[in-house]
Parts: C-alpha cells; sequence; structure tokens
C-alpha cells in the first residue's frame, strides 16, 4: 500500500534522469501507472463490499504520532478509483494532446506527484499525514497551472491558487494540532470514538472554524472560489484532474471524513448550509453569462462543489446519501465536457462558445460524448445524473422547516447548471457548421476515446444502479453516516414530487437555453459587478499589503549603514527599558565583589581616554587606532580574569579589524565633516543609553542566581569523555561542534558575499 | 608603507607567524589556543607580508586564491563530524588513536575538526581583506 501510494512520487523523481527517452511517443507508457493502480483499487471492492475496511501501518515518526496509517474504507475506495481511473485517462489523452511538447516529461512528473499526494490524501487515517499531503496537493496544483511558465496571467493565476489554498492549508494544519490536542490521538479512526469530548469542548467552535477555512479554500467555496477559474489557465487535461474531479473534491472529502467527528451539530450544519447554497447559486448564475468554454465549466464546477458542502451540510441520511452519489456523477460528466472542450480548443483554437455550432459534422464521436455528457448534466432519464438529482431533491423536500426555499435553491442552481452544461456540451455541435470549421478533422483516438468512456459510464450507471449501488455507493455512505444504511438505488421512483420538479428542472434549463444566446453583450453585464467581487476584494487586499510592505522596507532598508545600526539600537533600548522597569531592582552586592587591583584602574583609565579620542578626534586613523586600543584593553581584562582563550580571540579579532579599517580608510578623503550637530547629539544620546541600558542589565544579571550545573559538566567530563584539558576548545571542538560547524559554514557564506558584491561591482564598473 | 625594515622583518615574519599559528593550532586541546585563533594568526601572517610587500606578492606565495581554503577546511570539518557514524557512533563522537604520535601528542577527529576550522578561518579573512584591499 504504501508503495502504491508513494509510486507517483518515485515516478516523477525518475523522470528528470530518463525523461528524454519518453517525451516521443513512448510517454504513453507512462499511463500504465495509473492503470496499475487503478486495478490494484478495484481488487479492494469485494472486500469493502462486505463492509470490511483495511489499514496499513508504517511507522514514520511514531515519536511525534506523525505515522503512515492507511484506512481504506468505502469513502477511500471512491476516491482513490476517481483519482486512478481518471487518472488513467489523462495520462493518455495528454499523451495526444500535448505530443511533442518540450516539457512533456516534465508534464507527467507533476500529474505523477499529485496523483500520490492525492491518493495519499484520501487514504491517511493521521490527520498530520493528511495535511501534508493536502499541501503537496496544493503545491503540485501551482506547478501545474503555471506550466505555461512564460504567460505571465498563468503566473499569476498558479500564485493566486497556492496563496489561497496555502492559506487555507495552514488553518487546516492548525484545526489538526487542535483535535490532537483534545483528543489526544491524530487517528480519525479513533477520532470518531470521541464525538461527544470533542463537540462539548471549548475548542470545538475554533476546530470547525480551521477546518471550514482548510475545506472552503481547497473546494472553492465563496468567498474562496475566485482562483478556481484563474486556475482554467492550466492545460486541459490539468483542469479535468484537478479543477473539477480530484483535487478540488479534497475539501469535499475533508467535509465527509470529518461528518462522524464534528457533524451533527447545529454549527456545522448551519455554516455548511449557508456556505454551500450561497456558492451554488452564485456561481450557477455566473456560469449562465460567461462565453469561454472552461470559464462556464469551471464555475459550473463550484456551483457543484457547492451543492456537495450543502448535501453534507443537510446532514440527513437523504442528503448524505445524495452527496455520494453526485460525487460520482460530476466526476463522469465534468471530465467528458473538460477533455472534450481540450479536443474543441486543440482542434479549432478557440474556446468562445458564441462562435462554435455545428462540430458534429467533422468529429462525431466528440460529440456524442459531449451530448451524452450534457444530458447526465442535466439529470435527462435515464442518465445517471437523473438518479443524483432526485436524491438531492429528495434531500431537500424532506429538511423540515426550511424545505421550500431549499428545494427552491436547488431547483434555480440545477436550471443554470443545465443551462450551463448544455451551452458547453450541446451548442458547439449542433446547428450550423461555420465554413472555416469544415476542414476540421477528428483528433487521434487516444484523445477522443477517454471522454467517451467516461460518457458512457454516466449513461450505464444510470440504466444499472445496481452495478454501482452495494459495491460502491453503500459503503461510501456508511463511511460517511458511520452506520449501514438501507438503502437502494432506483433510476424509477413512481409519480412524486421529485419527478415534479425534475421536469421542472428540465423545463425550465431548456426554455433558458433557447431563449438566451451567448454573447458579448451578457459577458459585459456581468462583469460590471466585477469591482465588488471577492477577488477584487482578495487583490486589492493583497495590493495594500504589498505597499505597505514596500514602505515599511523603503524606510528600514533605506541602504544607509548609520540608519541600519540607529534603528537596531532604538528598537533593543525601547524592548529593553521597556523590560527593566517593568520590574527593576537595582541592587548591587559589594560583598561579593573582588578587591579593585591597580592594573584595572589603569587599563580602565587608558580605556576612557580611547573613548575621548575616539569621539573627538578630527583625524580617522586616530580614531580606528584609539578603537584599536579600546579592543586591546578588552583583551588585558579577560586576562586578568583568566580567559586566556577569549583574550587571545579578541586580540586576534581586533587587529584584524584595525586592518581592515585602515585598508578601507586609507583610500577615502581627507577627514569631512558629514554630520551635522543635531545628529551628533541625537548619535550620542542613543549610544548613551543603549550603552547605560546594558550596563543596567549586567548588573541585573549579577543578582540572578547563577546556574553552574552546565559548566560543571563540561569541566568534569571535558578529559574523560573528550581527552581533552582547554574546556573552551573542547566545547568547541566536541560538545558543541555542531554550533561550530555551522558558525564555520555562515562565515564562509559571508566572505563569498563580499567576495562577490565587490567583484561584481567591478565588473558593473567596467562595463560602463 | 614598503619601508625596507619592514619588508625584511616580514619576509622572516611570515614563517615564524605561521609556525606559530600550527603550535597554537594544535596545542589547542589541552592549553589555551584551537582552529579559531590559530587561523586568526595565520591569516595576519599572511596580511602583514601583503602589507610590506603588496597582496601581489603574497598571492604568489599562496598559489591559489584562499577562498579555495574554505570548501577543504568545511569537508575536512565534515568528514570528522560525520565518521563516527560509519563506526556506529553518534554525530561528533570523538574517535581517537590508541598511542599519541610524537611531536603532536593525541590525535582524533577532534583535531581534524579543528584543522577544518583553522582552514575556513584562513580562507575566510584572506578573502574578505583581499577582496576589500583590490577593490578599493
Amino acid at each position: 500500500m504504501l508503495l502504491s501510494v508513494l509510486s507517483g512520487f518515485l515516478l516523477a523523481a525518475c523522470l528528470p534522469l530518463v525523461g528524454k527517452l519518453l517525451k516521443g511517443k513512448l510517454s504513453i507508457l507512462l499511463s500504465a501507472l495509473p492503470v496499475i493502480l487503478f486495478v490494484y483499487f478495484l481488487s479492494f471492492i469485494p472486500g469493502i463490499a462486505n463492509g470490511e475496511s483495511y489499514h496499513f501501518n508504517y511507522n514514520w515518526v511514531p515519536q511525534l504520532g506523525i505515522n503512515f496509517d492507511f484506512h481504506l474504507d468505502g469513502l477511500s475506495l471512491l476516491f482513490t478509483l476517481l483519482i486512478t481511473g481518471i487518472g488513467s485517462l489523462v495520462f493518455i489523452y495528454t499523451s495526444s494532446y500535448l505530443k511533442g511538447h518540450i516539457y512533456l516529461d516534465r508534464f507527467y512528473g507533476y500529474l505523477a506527484m499529485f496523483m500520490s499526494s492525492m491518493l495519499g490524501l484520501v487514504l491517511s487515517d493521521n490527520i498530520i499525514t493528511l495535511f501534508i499531503f493536502w499541501e503537496l496537493t496544493s503545491i503540485s496544483s501551482f506547478f501545474l497551472i503555471g506550466f505555461n511558465n512564460d504567460n505571465e496571467s498563468s503566473r499569476k493565476s498558479s500564485l493566486l491558487a497556492l496563496g489561497i489554498t496555502g492559506f487555507g492549508g495552514l488553518f487546516l494544519l492548525a484545526g489538526m494540532i487542535m483535535l490532537g490536542f483534545v483528543t489526544g490521538s491524530y487517528s480519525i479512526v479513533e477520532l470518531m470514538e470521541q464525538t461527544d469530548l470533542i463537540h462539548n469542548h471549548p475548542y470545538f467552535v475554533l476546530i470547525l472554524v480551521m477546518v471550514f477555512m482548510g475545506a472552503f479554500t481547497k473546494s472553492a467555496q465563496f468567498p474562496f472560489h475566485f482562483w478556481l477559474p484563474g486556475a482554467m489557465k492550466a492545460p486541459t487535461p490539468v483542469s479535468t484532474y484537478l479543477h473539477s474531479a480530484t483535487m478540488v473534491k479534497a475539501g469535499i472529502y475533508l467535509l465527509a471524513r470529518f461528518t462522524p467527528v464534528l457533524g451533527n451539530h447545529e454549527y456545522w450544519n448551519t455554516t455548511l448550509i449557508i456556505v454551500g447554497g450561497i456558492t451554488m447559486l452564485y456561481a450557477a448564475i455566473h456560469a449562465v453569462f460567461r462565453l469561454d468554454l472552461k470559464g462556464i465549466l469551471a464555475y459550473s464546477t463550484i456551483s457543484a462543489l457547492g451543492v456537495l458542502v450543502f448535501l453534507i451540510g443537510l446532514g440527513t441520511d437523504e442528503a448524505l446519501l445524495a452527496a455520494s452519489v453526485f460525487i460520482l456523477v460530476h466526476a463522469l460528466y465534468k471530465a467528458t465536457l473538460f477533455l472534450v472542450t481540450g479536443i474543441i480548443d486543440h482542434e479549432t483554437g478557440t474556446r468562445d462558445v458564441s462562435q462554435l455550432s455545428g462540430l458534429n459534422k467533422v468529429m462525431l464521436p466528440v460529440g456524442i460524448a459531449a451530448i451524452l455528457a450534457a444530458i447526465s448534466n442535466a439529470g435527462i432519464p435515464p442518465s445517471f445524473g437523473f438518479l443524483g438529482k432526485d436524491l438531492i431533491y429528495e434531500a431537500t423536500l424532506h429538511y423540515g422547516n426550511w424545505a421550500i426555499v431549499l428545494t427552491a435553491a436547488a431547483v434555480i442552481t440545477n436550471i443554470c447548471l443545465l443551462f450551463a452544461g448544455f451551452l458547453a456540451g450541446i451548442k458547439p455541435f449542433v446547428g450550423k457548421l461555420p465554413q472555416k470549421y469544415e476542414k476540421l478533422h477528428l483528433p487521434s483516438p487516444l484523445m477522443y476515446v477517454p471522454p467517451m468512456i467516461l460518457a458512457g459510464l454516466g449513461i450505464i450507471f444510470g440504466i444499472l444502479p445496481m452495478i454501482i449501488d452495494t459495491p460502491l455507493i453503500k459503503p461510501v455512505a456508511a463511511a460517511i453516516l458511520n452506520t449501514s444504511p438501507d438503502f437502494h438505488l432506483q433510476l424509477w421512483h413512481g409519480w412524486s414530487v421529485v419527478l415534479l420538479l425534475s421536469t421542472i428542472t428540465i423545463g425550465g434549463g431548456l426554455g433558458l437555453y433557447f431563449i438566451l444566446k451567448p454573447s458579448e453583450g451578457l459577458l459585459a453585464k456581468a462583469t460590471r459587478f466585477e469591482p465588488i467581487s471577492p477577488m477584487s476584494i482578495a487583490l486589492k487586499f493583497t495590493g495594500i499589503f504589498e505597499s505597505t510592505a514596500k514602505g515599511i522596507t523603503n524606510v528600514l532598508q533605506n541602504g544607509y549603514l548609520r540608519y541600519y545600526v540607529i534603528s537596531i539600537l532604538t528598537f533593543l533600548s525601547v524592548l529593553l527599558a521597556y523590560k527593566l522597569f517593568q520590574g527593576f531592582d537595582l541592587y548591587i552586592n559589594f560583598g561579593q565583589l573582588t578587591d579593585i587591583t591597580i592594573y584595572e584602574v589603569i587599563v580602565l583609565g587608558i580605556m576612557a581616554v580611547s573613548i575621548v579620542f575616539t569621539v573627538f578626534t578630527r583625524s580617522r586613523l586616530v580614531a580606528v587606532a584609539a578603537m584599536g586600543i579600546i579592543g586591546y584593553s578588552i583583551c588585558l581584562i579577560f586576562l586578568f580574569y583568566s580567559a586566556p582563550d577569549l583574550a587571545m580571540t579578541q586580540f586576534s579579532i581586533d587587529t584584524l579589524t584595525v586592518i581592515l579599517f585602515v585598508l578601507v580608510l586609507y583610500n577615502l578623503p581627507k577627514y569631512l565633516k558629514l554630520s551635522d550637530t543635531g545628529s551628533r547629539v541625537r548619535d550620542g544620546m542613543l549610544a548613551l543609553i543603549f550603552g547605560g541600558l546594558i550596563s543596567l542589565l549586567t548588573l541585573e544579571v549579577l543578582n540572578e542566581p547563577l546556574e553552574r550545573e552546565i559548566s560543571a559538566y563540561y569541566a568534569e567530563n571535558a578529559y574523560t569523555l573528550a581527552k581533552g584539558k582547554n574546556v573552551v576548545n573542547v566545547i568547541l571542538v566536541d560538545f558543541r561542534g555542531a554550533d561550530t560547524m555551522v558558525e564555520i559554514i555562515v562565515l564562509s557564506i559571508a566572505a563569498i558575499g563580499v567576495f562577490s558584491l565587490l567583484k561584481l561591482r567591478l565588473k558593473s564598473i567596467e562595463k560602463e | 608603507m614598503k619601508t625596507i625594515i619592514f619588508k625584511t622583518a616580514s619576509s622572516y615574519l611570515l614563517p615564524l607567524l605561521l609556525l606559530f599559528a600550527i603550535f597554537i593550532l594544535l596545542r589547542g586541546h589541552y592549553l589555551p589556543g584551537g582552529g579559531f585563533v590559530g587561523g586568526l594568526i595565520a591569516a595576519i601572517a599572511f596580511v602583514i607580508h601583503s602589507f610590506a610587500n603588496g597582496i601581489e606578492k603574497t598571492r604568489g606565495i599562496i598559489k591559489f586564491h584562499p577562498g579555495f581554503l574554505m570548501p577543504i577546511g568545511l569537508s575536512l570539518a565534515l568528514l570528522a563530524a560525520i565518521t563516527p557514524l560509519f563506526t556506529g557512533g553518534a554525530l561528533m563522537t570523538g574517535l581517537w588513536f590508541e598511542n599519541p604520535v610524537p611531536v603532536i601528542g593525541m590525535v582524533g577527529s577532534a583535531l581534524f575538526f579543528d584543522i577544518g576550522v583553522f582552514l575556513v578561518v584562513i580562507g575566510v579573512v584572506l578573502t574578505i581583506i583581499f577582496t576589500i584591499s583590490e577593490t578599493i
């Protein structure tokens, strides 16, 4: 199991090495991986259908409770099959769609990486590894959206998507850690047993907010939905795979997975119903006004995700069953429509729906797939979509007092979705074929067979729901409900209100389709609301954030060393003063002090004189020499207090500092008066304040009881453990050798920095 | 500062100071000293020489760019740090030869680590000072 989850990463890691060989016709061989995985996961169906679930444990960081604990139940199985099944078709489709692309190997690497992350996400029982895989999907999505990285809007969209989903991911991590804190376990299976504890804990609301933030950003719920239309900049196979069938459903998966843990609570249900409801209506209405095929599909995907959140929010058995079915329904028809859109784009070079028509005459098989998908999307019998739609209406109708409002919302959403589906699936293929497209021909079967398979399944599952009823859908519902449900999927429910609603939906949608013709005018009307959309608000916010950051940087990083020193010292002084005067108790224990010797007095006198010289001299060299004298005097003080190692080092460092100063200053013009009296007084004051505070701090430290434990340990063990008698050196090279290692690395980096900065500047002067 | 006295003195000082630096490096484990101070002293020796004779002369003595001492020193220190891993110890465990070597005394991984520090310090100081004095 571990291998099956990580195989995609392994493949991605190998591709840079052998990718060149696989760029050409052999690239289709890579599709073997998802196909094998698909078959592997299919083999679990009989067991899962019998109500079993599988556990696989692999240790990773057991000390922190983070392990690869994989748990395969109905819900995971449905998702793994979607991931590997649609993955297989997308892999095959890509080999023709991006044929000859120079970075095809890279593309497959990202796809494989994504597939693995997604498998890990839906199989993890450990919520920390779940989070890690969650973030990995965001990262691979970032690479895939920005695949055409020479296109600026591609890059912007991928950053936006990463920003939004990554932002939500951090909330999710916080939520997971809180859950672990409350229950003492990171395992979802164990969390399910502690529902009461979680529900009554004061952190419950916080946990809910965190998990919701994660799920809503990932699954593009209002008001975080705007990254998804942007993500359509990715090549179409990516949109199919990540942004309609699998990745965006990760948020849905999370909510479904946590329904037995966090669900069945007023806050949970209300929030999800409201957010899901707003999303499905908002996005469905938006979809109606789009012209770009992918834009239509993006908004209808957001709307479908809203429907799923809404259903999980309803939380009744019927609603959760409807959600389980709708996940599959939507994946089948939406992936088909995306693949078809890719073909249209590939062959005609446009995705503008108002220009496309009559393509059936040149690419019939593609048209059949698209029309079947549009039928399933519309919920026209006998498609699988009809079944899904019936279940949704049944769920809303039986939801107590609010039934009428909720049902009305669902009907309006479905009418708009039907319209969007027809626009994307039927409009381009019927009517008159424009002259310029007459010479088009059918693309390679590698491209049109995958959508046909998916669309075909959408009809077969509708006619024969018993194929997937017990083996697939029932275990899913069982996993979400945490009990064994009793139902059977049926196409025909008899004459009922639900059937009436379905008829209204279909009639309304068809009416809309014949009345409303997509045009620039409609799009323009919709774009008028752009300035108040969440996207513009978010972008404005990031704009303000950026300009503030720039402003602060310009003030602090102004390029003048003296201002850097001033801001650092001021900050430290304020901090120190605050801390010192909060609980300051100046007390000097004179009895503790040793007697003052004549040497110390002399050295201090020398230092005082040098300081005066440094400050008031009119010659730079004198100032530097006087500073050197102060340094040497400090060395002497170290010597008096028996720290010869420190004294030696300080001595050499001071020598080198003086040499450096002389080197630099030697070439400068004669002493100039660069600063006025005002700033000199300011600097002097700051120096005095800082020095005074440090002195006070030192005195305060003396009052603290001294911890001799560590130094005593070093002194005792220096010879026995490290065979050295000089404790200072033993600490440097043995006890704390890792610190030294890092320090010499830092030193080297500094030297390289000086070297490259100065040498580079030399070169730019040479160029001029 | 190219006076004849300074020049003459510097050509004698260089080997003496370098010897002294190595002496400081080797005695570090038992008496005040060590790789860091030793490296600084060695660097000062070269800097004094370059003051008296010009950087070109000093470069001629060293033969290669002093910056190369940094990777050499870092690798040596790293090697000393990870060798114990292969003999079953933790990172940075001290490994020692059974018997003392004449003149040097006890030889162990800590000494090699210290030599690494020594070389890095020389490389860093000389790179910085040579770069600055050449550029200005």
